[in-house]
């Protein structure tokens, strides 16, 4: 029946029907996928935009910023460390 | 510089608990895949439908972990922005480029094929169907060939060049970081130890099949197949052990010492196949005797470290101290520079940034080039000039050592362990010794802490450096409240136990469940 309606088709009906009724027929799969999907949403809506902004782009409008940060960051070490 | 370095260690526990989360999920995805690939293909061969249905049991595992375990990995690029923006900022496109490639051919690889080795079982031809299987396990293991080659650069840098002006490295030569000595053995051996992981996993629920006298079936010849990909994986993962070894010896010699517990090196080193460090030893140069009780292989590890059994190899002392002979890049012997030596460097290297940095601003063009010149000179050990006490050099010794010992012991268990299984396979008594499908059923974790003991011993062991000699952990980081990365860290730990128990959970279902083979 599901081979019939895909047969003849064009290509992209065919790969949609392909997934469409590979995610009816699953089982353990949905359970799966409903964990990817809070996963996914812990992830990119709460971690990353709540507890992980990026460093440097959040507090520098352009890479010469950027550069100049890390290149204080890197070259005021040395002078706070006591000789060895 | 005591909050310094609380952040650190809890930027670096962070990073820690989510690599070795991650790792939990992805060497089951290639072991367990590449088993699935064997079993496809004896179905395809034989066309016996059985081996349809075991396949697909042990597909239906592997999905539940490969869903677990997807998208872990994204969180330590997180990490990277927010915790160790100098260090991403610094390793610029070399870095970026092996993850964006690996985002791209995950995503268009393994979801692409993964679809077809889900729902296309009836679908497509059976040829098309374990071709499908066959790219989703190859997808994989290529996603893990980029990131492992972006690990490897940081133990070993190369194919880049410093520039001062962005204050980034910038890759000169690709093959230079694709092909390097280190990411191909460290690839191997990754992937091969995920094929004995996979392994381990089969004859352990096969086992539990024989102990409940159920799918006995699908229980021996999975067995079987797996006895043969775990054995095969094994040997490759000693042979690439021995090469990660020699490369160790040559690039991080002072990850070796700390492995092996050797302060003072000689010649014809011997190998230490098992000991007990004594704790009392608590610096690198005091008088304590590191070991309270070892069992050695004269020369072994001389023989390993150098190809010869005379060959020299240094201990943590000798390292710090330097003055012992060494091969330089080029190949040539030379004179082991001291730590402080090299500190020296370093802080030239830093100073000259420095210069550089002023002069371009002032528009002193004689002074920038003179300062350029200083910088490449000395940029070798541009990560020593942020050392400030020599004990920050030396790595956690009993971390270390341990974790490369427990590692190497349980390697020569599971070669037993194949053996064994293959052996009462073939004579058709896997299911006779109960004893015996214990023993397998509880081989499960030893995989797991193998495998995790690896990554310590590569990870921990190369320390204080995020880039071999270039940086080390306390410069590499951002300046954020601890507390924050302490308030992240606990969210992780209850995130990752609750996918953990999901994952623990969803399997056991499956396996209870059983096959469709009747």
């Amino acid at each position: 029946m599901e081979n019939e309606k895909l047969r003849g088709s064009h290509v992209i009906s065919r790969i949609f029907y392909f997934y469409l009724d590979g995610f009816r027929s699953m089982t353990t799969g949905k359970t799966l996928w409903t964990i990817i999907l809070i996963k996914l949403f812990i992830i990119f809506f709460i971690l990353k935009l709540f507890f992980f902004p990026d460093f440097l782009n959040t507090r520098y409008d352009n890479d010469d910023e950027r550069a100049a940060h890390v290149a204080k960051e890197l070259t005021s070490v040395p002078s706070e460390q006591t000789p060895f | 510089m005591e909050d310094l370095y609380s952040l650190v260690d809890w930027s670096r526990a962070q990073f820690a608990l989510t690599a070795m989360f991650h790792w939990l999920f992805v060497p089951l995805t290639l072991g367990l895949g590449l088993i699935i690939c064997c079993m496809e293909t004896l179905y395809y061969r034989s066309g016996d439908v059985r081996w349809k249905h075991i396949t697909k049991f042990w597909a239906n595992l592997f999905g539940v972990n490969f869903a677990l375990g997807v998208a872990t990995g994204i969180i330590l690029e997180f990490q990277f922005g927010t915790n160790w923006s100098n260090y991403s900022w610094f390793v610029g496109d070399i870095f970026g480029a092996p993850l964006a490639i690996e985002g791209i051919m995950a995503f268009f690889m393994e979801s692409t094929f993964i679809a077809i080795m889900f729902f296309g079982w009836n679908k497509v031809s059976k040829g098309v169907h374990l071709a499908s299987t066959w790219l989703t396990v190859i997808g994989a293991s290529i996603s893990a060939l980029w990131i492992l080659v972006a690990n490897a650069w940081m133990q070993y840098p190369t194919g880049m060049q410093f520039n001062p002006d962005t204050v980034r490295n910038e890759m000169v030569d690709f093959f230079a970081v694709l092909l390097s000595p280190v990411a191909l053995n460290k690839f191997f051996h990754s992937v091969t130890a995920g094929w004995v992981l996979g392994a381990v996993f089969v004859i352990a629920v096969s086992a539990w099949f024989l102990w409940k006298k159920r799918e006995t079936f699908l229980a021996e010849k999975s067995m079987k197949v797996a006895a043969w990909v775990g054995f095969a994986g094994i040997l490759l993962v000693s042979y690439t052990g021995d090469g990660s070894a020699y490369q160790v010896a040559e690039k991080q010699p002072m990850k070796l010492a700390a492995m092996e517990g050797i302060y003072e090196g000689s010649n014809g080193q011997g190998l230490v196949a098992f000991g007990i460090l004594n704790p009392a030893k608590k610096s690198y140069n005091d008088a304590e005797d590191p070991f309270l009780f070892k069992i050695e292989i004269p020369r072994l590890l001389s023989l390993l470290a150098t190809r010869d059994a005379d060959g020299y190899v240094a201990g943590i002392e000798n390292i710090i101290d330097g003055g012992y002979p060494v091969k330089n890049a080029a190949g040539e012997w030379v004179t082991a520079p001291s730590a402080n030596d090299r500190i020296v460097e370093g802080r030239a290297a830093i100073q000259a940034l420095a210069d550089y940095q002023a002069a371009t601003k002032a528009g002193d063009v004689a002074a920038a080039t003179d300062a350029a010149l200083r910088l490449e000179q000395n940029y070798p050990s541009f990560g020593y000039g942020y050392v400030n006490d020599l004990a920050q050099l030396v790595p956690h010794v009993p971390l270390t050592f341990y974790s490369f010992h427990i590692m190497i012991i349980l390697g020569g268990y599971f070669v037993v362990l194949f053996v064994v299984v293959l052996l009462f396979s073939y004579k058709k008594m896997l299911a006779r010794y109960t004893w015996l499908l214990w023993v397998f059923m509880l081989s499960l974790p030893l995989g797991y802490i193998c495998l995790e003991a690896g990554w310590i011993v590569a990870e921990v062991g190369r320390q204080p450096w995020v880039i071999q000699d270039i940086m080390p952990t306390f410069s590499a980081i951002s300046r954020i409240e601890t507390s924050a990365v302490q308030t992240t860290f606990w969210l992780f730990a209850v995130l990752f136990t609750v996918l953990v128990v999901a994952e623990v959970g969803i399997m056991l279902k499956q396996i209870k469940k059983g096959s469709e083979l009747k």
